[in-house]
């Protein structure tokens, strides 16, 4: 015998394992815990447009973005025939770069990227942070306005982003000052201009708010304030800080947006589509190039998969089936059959399974029962069953389709081995035990099969048994420790009522004779 | 709701008064005290009766045994003139298959219940033997003919049509708790408590009954006999503990059930063992199992080795609900 140490070790080992393999899936590989949750993959388009100059090599670099903070990039390709295609890397920021030798008349070229939205998305590489250029010159007299604002809004802020949000709270009061500073063009360049000269590390950067279905879109510009070494998107117009909502950051590392050599009149437009995606589906595309550790059912041929996830399921029909027997005391016949009733039904759908088993099993036992009259070897009565019970199935398969019932076809799910051993165990019991026990075991089995169907046939149990290889060790370690349960069952708690009950009074009676005993002599007389 | 809750009592009030469970009496005791390897001695009755007739416990004598289909029509020599007989299966548990032939005239073979069988009718039954019908698992089976146990006149008038036995519960030899299994017309001459057999709970002290029950509600009288159960004696009562108690050293067996029975001739015979005794014995006697189990293992621990009449007589000791023999 093994020791109760070794043994609740290795309940706590593989509940912990299972536990932990489980976590490992949900935390690494985002798989969420309840299914059904969906997400956004938006499709980016970028198109750029530009006139080439007659016979001269063509190079056009757009910048473009990378997984960031709650977007994963998935895949980008570009459609542009004619055009040699590759990336280069700058500033940590991805380039897209077309080049051919020559081109002619008006050129669209096309670059389109799958991104995810992504809660759990970080910054893939490392922008460096933008030093301040304090060698600006202004003409006189606006660096002496700028300097103003710039006293006026650090006399009133704490840190970099809430001097950052009073330069724009000051631009926003029209004043003469401020009118003359506006007038000079773009804004987002102004506040970052203060910002050099107030040496606070800060860049201009352009992305695209994503609404579905837009097309034609241009970049908006943000601010991006270093503080502590940590970027932070203010809206230029408002102050806001924080990324806004629905916001892909596509330039952000001081750069221009497209560079185009051998051409003029460049242009980007912008067009998206959002698709909404199961989570299952974004993260397989998202994880799909770590194959060896992202080890689950997803990982097989899909034809395998179905197969591996009905086996996945039984663990938890054999759980149910031990808990029930174990712990509420049900009788079944047949151990397991439970379990395989309720995987036909998973097939046929509850009530044309229980209607399609009762009938079965009830047509078997009448021919059962004739068979018993001719007295055969227990073999070919078996075989005999299994024989009728096939032609039962068939028949009511054929017979409810011709009425139209399309649902009878599935009845050929069931296990016909394991109904006609019911039906000749249940027989059996019939002539042994008569029929109150028939009925007993047959229901048993049936509620049995019907929790165990129940149970297999939620979405949630199926999303985390197909996601959670770990949750098998996890009702191993739960069987594990049933295995080792000696209370009483439910229905002995039943069983021995009476019993317990009558132990009661007659303790009751014997420990008042008892304290009776005294002064019992004279009614003792009595009686 | 609370209606249907009054049905099942506490846990805690079956512990108190020490109710053993199922679960309790497979992990606690059956896996603990009865070896593996050893239930084939009691779940094959041939081999059982082999060994008990090897130490010296009396069996009812075997007539003959029959292993295949070809041998079922050497039947009739086999069984001779033999007016009266019993055929059961070697794997057979609860007393399934069993068929027990009082009488026997031209060909015509007579149950208890008066049912004249023919010969064809015992060669299949003999042949579901054969083929597994009444074994554990439905594997091939071997078929036991024994001779008839007469049983005592005292029982009588306490059974329909069956053979009352009596049910001994042993730890490590030690008697704990015994019971009768007297059969009913409602359990059709089977002595299944479900079925509707009467179970007496017997004292183990004296053998005198201690209440009876039938459908686990407690009784007064035979339902079908009228005789008053309470009156119940089993003769011979400390021959029929020290047989029980010697299938300890017989089997190997630490947690087994003894049937036994009464033969007018030969007194008490070991009818057959169970490696996985019920637990009805408890309602039969209004008394929990694992207080006295407890006791036994306790006096277990201690190393004290006995012989089984002194087991016996330290179970009479200890589990006695009756003052001593009047």
């Amino acid at each position: 015998m093994v020791s109760r140490g070794s043994y609740y070790f290795l309940v706590a080992f593989l509940f912990v394992l299972g536990i932990g393999l489980m976590c490992y899936r949900h935390f690494a590989f985002e798989v969420p815990w309840f299914p059904g949750t969906m997400r956004s993959v938006w499709s980016v388009e970028a198109r750029v447009e530009f006139d080439p100059a007659e016979n001269e090599p063509v190079t056009v670099k757009l910048t473009v973005p990378g997984t960031q903070d709650g977007y994963t990039v998935l895949s980008e390709s570009s459609a542009s025939p004619d055009y040699g295609f590759s990336f280069k890397k700058s500033r940590g920021q991805k380039i897209a770069v077309w080049t051919t030798r020559s081109a002619s008349e008006h050129q669209v070229l096309y670059y389109k990227m799958n991104v995810l939205e992504d809660p759990n998305a970080t910054v893939s590489s490392q922008i460096p942070v933008p030093r301040t250029d304090t060698s600006i010159v202004e003409s006189d007299a606006n660096l002496k306005i700028l300097n103003n604002i710039i006293q006026n809004a650090r006399e009133k802020s704490a840190d970099a982003i809430s001097f950052t949000q009073e330069l724009v709270q000051i631009l926003n009061t029209s004043d003469q000052e401020t009118a003359l500073l506006k007038k000079n063009g773009n804004r987002s360049r102004l506040i970052v201009k203060m910002l050099d000269i107030a040496d606070v590390p800060a860049r201009v950067v352009r992305g695209l708010q994503l609404k579905d279905k837009r097309r034609r879109q241009s970049l908006i510009e943000y601010v991006e304030v270093y503080q502590d070494g940590k970027p932070e998107l203010i809206n230029p117009d408002t102050g806001e800080a924080g990324n806004p909502k629905d916001f892909l950051l596509w330039e952000y590392s001081s750069q221009p947006l497209l560079e185009l050599k051998g051409g003029s009149h460049s242009a980007v437009y912008f067009s998206m589509i959002e698709n909404h995606v199961s989570v299952k589906t974004a993260i397989q595309s998202k994880f799909a190039h770590t194959e060896l550790l992202n080890f689950s059912v997803d990982s097989l041929p899909i034809e395998e998969q179905s197969m591996f996830k009905q086996i996945l399921l039984l663990p938890i029909g054999v759980l149910i089936v031990v808990f029930l027997r174990i712990i509420v005391g049900i009788k079944t016949s047949g151990t397991f059959m439970p379990v395989l009733i309720a995987m036909a039904f998973a097939q046929t759908s509850l009530g044309v399974g229980l209607i399609g088993f009762l009938t079965i099993v009830s047509i078997g036992l009448i021919i059962r029962f004739y068979l018993a009259r001719l007295n055969l070897l227990l073999v070919a009565r078996i075989s005999t069953v299994i024989i009728v019970v096939i032609g039962i199935i068939s028949c009511l398969a054929v017979v409810t389709y011709k009425m139209g019932l399309a649902d009878g076809m599935k009845l050929t799910f069931f296990p016909m081995i394991i109904i006609s051993w019911t039906i000749e165990r249940l027989s059996i019991i019939w002539e042994e035990e008569g029929s109150h026990e028939v009925v007993v075991q047959g229901l048993g089995s049936l509620f049995t099969a019907i929790i165990a169907y129940l149970a297999m046939n939620s979405l949630f149990i199926q999303h985390v048994t197909f996601n959670f290889l770990g949750l098998q060790l996890v009702i191993l370690a739960g069987i594990l420790l049933m295995g080792n349960y000696t209370g009483y069952r439910l229905t002995e708690l039943k069983r021995f009522k009476p019993v317990a009950d009558e132990i009661e009074l007659m303790s009751e009676k014997k420990s008042s004779d008892d304290a009776d005993e005294g002064s019992g002599a004279d009614s003792a007389d009595r009686k | 709701m609370w209606q249907f809750l009054k049905n099942y009592t506490s846990p805690r009030k079956l512990a108190a008064i020490g109710i053993m469970g199922m679960n309790q009496r497979n992990c606690l005791y059956i896996s603990r005290y009865n070896p593996r390897n050893l239930y084939p001695l009691v779940d094959n009755k041939l081999l059982t009766k082999k060994i008990a007739q090897k130490s010296g416990v009396t069996v009812p004598k075997l007539i003959g045994f029959i292993r295949h289909q070809y041998e079922v029509r050497n039947f009739e020599t086999l069984v001779k003139s033999r007016a009266s007989f019993c055929i059961k299966p070697a794997h057979g548990s609860g007393g399934k298959g069993i068929l027990v032939i009082v009488d026997s005239h031209d060909g015509s073979y007579i149950k208890p219940n008066g049912d004249a069988l023919s010969v064809s009718d015992i060669e299949r039954h003999i042949t579901n033997i054969l083929a597994g019908l009444f074994s554990l698992g439905g594997k091939p089976d071997i078929v036991l003919i024994e001779e008839l146990i007469h049983f005592d006149n005292v029982f009588e008038n306490y059974t329909y049509e069956g053979v009352p036995d009596t049910r001994v519960i042993l730890l490590k030899g030690y008697p704990v708790m015994c019971m009768m299994r007297l059969s009913t017309a409602a359990s059709d001459g089977k002595a299944n408590l479900h079925q509707g057999a009467v179970g007496v709970g017997i004292d183990v002290r004296t053998g005198r009954a201690v209440r009876a029950v039938q459908y686990g509600r407690p009784i007064e009288n035979h339902p079908d006999t009228g005789n008053k159960l309470l009156d119940l004696k089993v003769p011979q009562w400390i021959k029929v503990l020290t047989l029980a108690s010697s299938c300890y050293e017989m089997s190997g067996l630490g947690y087994i059930g003894c049937d036994i029975v009464l033969d007018k001739d030969k007194g008490p015979m070991l009818l057959e063992l169970n490696a996985r005794p019920g637990l009805a014995i408890q309602i039969a006697n209004a008394a929990g199992l694992l207080p006295r189990l407890r006791k036994v293992e306790r006096l277990v621990e201690s190393d004290v080795r006995m012989t089984p009449a002194e087991r016996v007589e330290w179970s009479r000791k200890e589990f006695g609900v009756y003052e001593s023999d009047d």
